[in-house]
């Protein structure tokens, strides 16, 4: 067994981590960082529960070798935060109830960040064509549309 | 203190319960009460930690040195292990440890000989448990085991008549005389699949023993079935044991008993003296942690020209797995209409599958799939249109227990779902080229009562705020935040001063599971029993302290005052002036009013689109109106209803355990396994009639978990119907078969899997 050293950018702070070449984004993010933010729904990249931005794009961090991701800035959602003040998407989750057990939510947020990105006003088509890849088993489907649409609208007045 | 007999539910099957009887039950709030906190759409107390990642699962568990766990698993469904060589995979890096049915004895616990027996009889079933330093080891190790089966073969068909291992008849009346007074008879058969929960946390657990005292973290909806469990399993006290479980990723039905792997991760933590982490990959949760049930059924119901019923006859086989349990697939046939006479028998047949686990109203979805198509069938048939065949048979009282319903809103969620959907005020019909739009209805009946035993303490702390402590669950039901809103009210405090503390059975504070719709209207009315003891204390002080008659004091707001208006301190004034002398508050859940039986009722509408070119269906429109009781919190309690629409639009449409005829199971993973996702969720109505319900318990609340993913499934096949003219018979409504069906060909499938 071979370790690597790897060195990222994870929510703004350095990280220096020796890995062996098979382990995931995921893994590291979870077991040797603590951000247990991303889940693993299914680490074969079918529930997006994992999802983090690498380099400002959405990515399943389970199917993301850490190797890959020398030298890159990641964003967790441990990274949308800082104490009280929490992301627009964030707040609008919470407003809209936009969650029911959890688990997926941190994916959603993420899915939806990257989404607002490079779409900030999407279309309710485009949100569940986008989304499509982020499953819930509770079905909060419906008002996470409304909680990325609202905060779609909260992007946009922001911007003006 | 007196002991009171009470009828207890869950899940369908009914118990008696004593409960010890301490206080006078608080009254139910009255329907012109003025209530602040509860009913009002308060977002979930917990939303925060949710959506900023800090909220800790029991996947997120990592003690230090832990050790990681799993079990190697047959790939057949029905073997004979002949041996199991671990020489090789022992010398794979980072392996501690291995066992198997040579090596499991040497466990400190004679529950280990229960494990990894001579024969395997479902795709799954363990034979070997490897635990290593990191988890990549697992699968290294797991690679070079070298187990020796002898394949046998499976038995999988329910159809034949061997394996039937349970029988349930109910009869009341005379069936062969109800037919005899119809004028119409109807006959139909259907079939419907096995459904996987996949729950988006997988089934796990994080254990280590301090000293004598062993610490669970589990993903689980019953932490104090999952004590009892292993105390009864290992031999040790309850009192040795602590069931965590703060976050929960979803359960749906399938999270109640401790699971083997929560039991082997106890022996092997015991032996090797360090934390051991077992969490199951999403092929292990597909194969081994159960699912609802596949069922053939068939079902006859005779009426007379005006639409009465006077016989339904409704007969099911149920696979129940290896060593599963038979839900009561004819409960809805039992008690949904009025109807005098009516036979149900369901027969339990087992097979080399996993046993099934209950599954989100488990009977009552296969169940009511049958009833509520044949009933659509008979409407045809007679020329009534399917709503008004349901007015003319509805049922009064409860027909099993012969006792008035506590409360029943069923007509009138009738009345709102057709206004909604539209039903009388537009064409049921409309063909827009290749695709036709049509709409379709069900009923819904079950149960969510609640019942005893369960406790709750609220305690008063020095600075006015609040801490609310019971060992139940919130699976994402949000039962932390309703429970927070009935101790804010019946304190009358803004909901920020209090916290709920929960998931823990450190607490002692004995909850039931969370399941059959049964937490909030169990749990609820002891948090506000135990709030109302907060509120009695704290006047009876103050009545001390301002030397004014007890009766004279009011808490209004968080205040104390006189009748007569007069100000006297505030909650915070009297918590101060007590410093550490903290008020604690004790309550319980009451016994149930034996009087009456205690239902929840929904009315459910789909309006769909079927594309004739292709058979697939769209969700357009789903309208599910809901008698639960009182609503504590709107927004939580509509997220239910979507969640439990969407969950029936995937047993409707999609999902389904794929085996082939040697019992393997082709789809277990969320890439072949359908699952809803967003771009199948059409527009959904989620909405609820107000009843007032004095009798079921003391928030006047039922329960909404279950009630909504009932009668998706008929509802759309109804439509379906009414769209093409054809009758599904068999879920899901998968494109291939409506395709098929429409077109009237017979199904020829290339492969020999079916959905079982």
């Amino acid at each position: 067994m071979s370790f690597v050293r790897v060195s990222f950018q994870v929510n703004g702070s350095r990280v220096s981590v020796f890995v062996e070449p098979r382990t995931t984004l995921l893994d590291v993010l979870r077991k040797k960082l603590g951000l247990t933010g991303a889940k693993k729904g299914c680490d074969m990249g079918n529930c997006g529960a994992c999802t983090v931005l690498v380099n400002g794009k959405s990515r399943l961090s389970c199917l993301t070798f850490a190797v890959q991701v020398d030298g890159m800035e990641i964003t967790t959602v441990e990274g949308l935060s800082r104490g009280d003040s929490l992301d627009a998407l964030q707040e609008s989750f919470i407003r809209n109830d936009a969650l029911q057990c959890g688990f997926c939510t941190p994916g959603q947020i993420m899915s939806a960040k990257f989404l607002l990105s490079v779409n900030p006003h999407p279309t309710l088509e485009e949100i569940k064509r986008y989304m499509a890849g982020n499953l819930c088993r509770c079905g909060a489907y419906p008002k996470i549309f409304r909680a990325i649409e609202e905060a779609s609208r909260g992007v946009l007045s922001e911007a003006r | 203190m007196k002991l009171v007999k009470t009828r207890v539910e869950f899940e369908g099957r009914f118990r008696d319960e004593y409960v010890p009887v301490e206080e006078e039950e608080v009254e139910a709030w009255a329907s012109d009460e003025r209530l602040n906190v509860v009913g009002k759409p308060v977002s979930r107390v917990d939303a925060k930690s949710k959506v900023t990642g800090s909220a800790k699962y029991t996947h997120d568990v990592y003690p230090p040195g832990v050790l990681y766990g799993k079990f190697v698993r047959s790939p057949y469904s029905h073997a004979k292990v002949k041996s199991v060589n671990i020489q090789n995979a022992l010398e794979t890096p980072g392996v501690v440890a291995i066992y198997t049915k040579h090596n499991a004895h040497t466990l400190p616990f004679e529950a280990a000989k229960k494990f990894f027996g001579e024969e395997v009889n479902y795709q799954g079933e363990e034979v070997a448990f490897v635990v290593a330093e990191e988890e990549e080891a697992l699968s290294d190790a797991i690679e070079k085991i070298d187990v020796e089966y002898e394949p046998l073969p499976a038995f999988l068909n329910i159809e034949e008549p061997t394996n039937q291992v349970t029988r349930k008849v109910y009869e009341r009346g005379s069936v062969e005389k109800g037919f005899k007074e119809a004028d119409v008879v109807i006959e139909e058969r259907f079939d419907t699949q096995a459904t996987l929960h996949n729950c988006m946390e997988t089934h796990g657990c994080v254990v280590w023993w301090e000293g004598d005292t062993l610490i669970v973290h589990t993903s689980t909806q019953a932490i104090f079935y999952v004590r009892k469990e292993l105390s009864e399993e290992l031999g040790i006290p309850e009192k040795n044991i602590r069931v965590i479980c703060s976050f929960m990723g979803g359960g749906f039905g399938s999270k109640f008993g401790a699971g083997r792997y929560t039991l082997f991760a106890a022996m092997v933590s015991r032996a090797l003296s360090r934390a051991v982490r077992v969490v199951l990959d999403r092929v292990e949760e597909n194969l081994v942690t159960g699912n609802r049930s596949q069922t053939v059924q068939k079902i006859r119901i005779g009426a007379k020209k005006d639409g009465t019923l006077t016989a339904i006859e409704h007969f099911a086989l149920v696979n129940i797995g290896v060593d599963g349990w038979t839900a009561d697939v004819g409960g809805p046939t039992k008690s949904l209409y009025r109807c005098e006479n009516v036979r149900v028998e369901i027969v339990g047949v087992k097979t080399n599958l996993v046993s099934n686990t209950a599954f989100r109203a488990p009977g009552y979805v296969e169940g009511n799939f049958a009833l509520e198509c044949a009933l659509d069938e008979l409407a045809q048939k007679l020329g009534i249109d399917p709503l008004e065949l349901r007015l003319r048979n509805y049922a009064e009282k409860d027909q099993l227990l012969n006792l008035p319903y506590s409360s029943k809103g069923l007509k009138q969620a009738y009345e709102k779902g057709a206004r909604l959907i539209r039903w009388f005020d537009e064409p049921r019909v409309v063909r827009i080229g290749d695709k036709i739009r049509a709409k379709g209805m069900a009923s819904v009946i079950w149960f969510g009562g609640g019942g005893p035993p369960a406790y709750s303490q609220v305690k008063l702390n020095s600075d006015g705020s609040v801490n609310v402590i019971t060992a139940t669950q919130d699976i994402g039901t949000g039962t932390k935040t309703a429970l927070a809103q009935i101790a804010a009210e019946e304190l009358s405090i803004p909901i920020e001063k209090v916290q709920v503390t929960l998931g823990d059975t450190i607490t002692e504070l004995y909850s039931p599971g969370s399941g059959g719709s049964q937490t909030l209207a169990s749990v609820g009315p002891a948090v506000r029993s135990a709030a109302r003891d907060v509120k009695t204390q704290l006047l009876e002080l103050a009545s001390q302290l301002f030397d004014a008659p007890l009766g004279s004091l009011t808490l209004e707001n968080g205040v104390i005052k006189k009748k007569t208006g007069e100000k006297l301190a505030t909650l915070e004034e009297i918590a101060k002036r007590l410093g550490n002398f903290v008020i604690i508050g004790k309550g319980a859940r009451g016994p149930n009013k034996d009087e009456y039986a205690l239902n929840t009722f929904a009315a459910q509408f789909a309006e769909i689109e079927v594309d004739t070119q292709t058979g697939k269906i769209k969700l357009v429109k789903f309208v599910s109106v809901h008698d639960s009781g009182r609503v504590v919190n709107p927004l939580v309690f509509s997220s239910q209803i979507e969640g439990g629409v969407i969950q029936g639009l995937g047993y409707a449409l999609t999902e389904g355990r794929l085996v082939d005829n040697s019992g393997a199971v082709l789809n277990p993973n969320l890439a072949d396994y359908l699952i809803p996702c967003s771009e199948d969720i059409g527009e959904i109505i989620a909405e609820w009639v107000e009843v007032q319900d004095p009798y079921v318990n003391n928030i006047g609340s039922k329960g909404i978990g279950e009630p909504p993913i009932i009668g998706v499934a008929p509802a759309i096949a109804n439509a379906l119907k009414a769209a093409t003219g054809v009758r599904a018979r068999a879920l899901p409504l998968t494109p291939e078969r409506v395709y098929f069906s429409i077109n009237s060909l017979l199904e020829t499938s290339k492969t020999n899997a079916t959905y079982i």
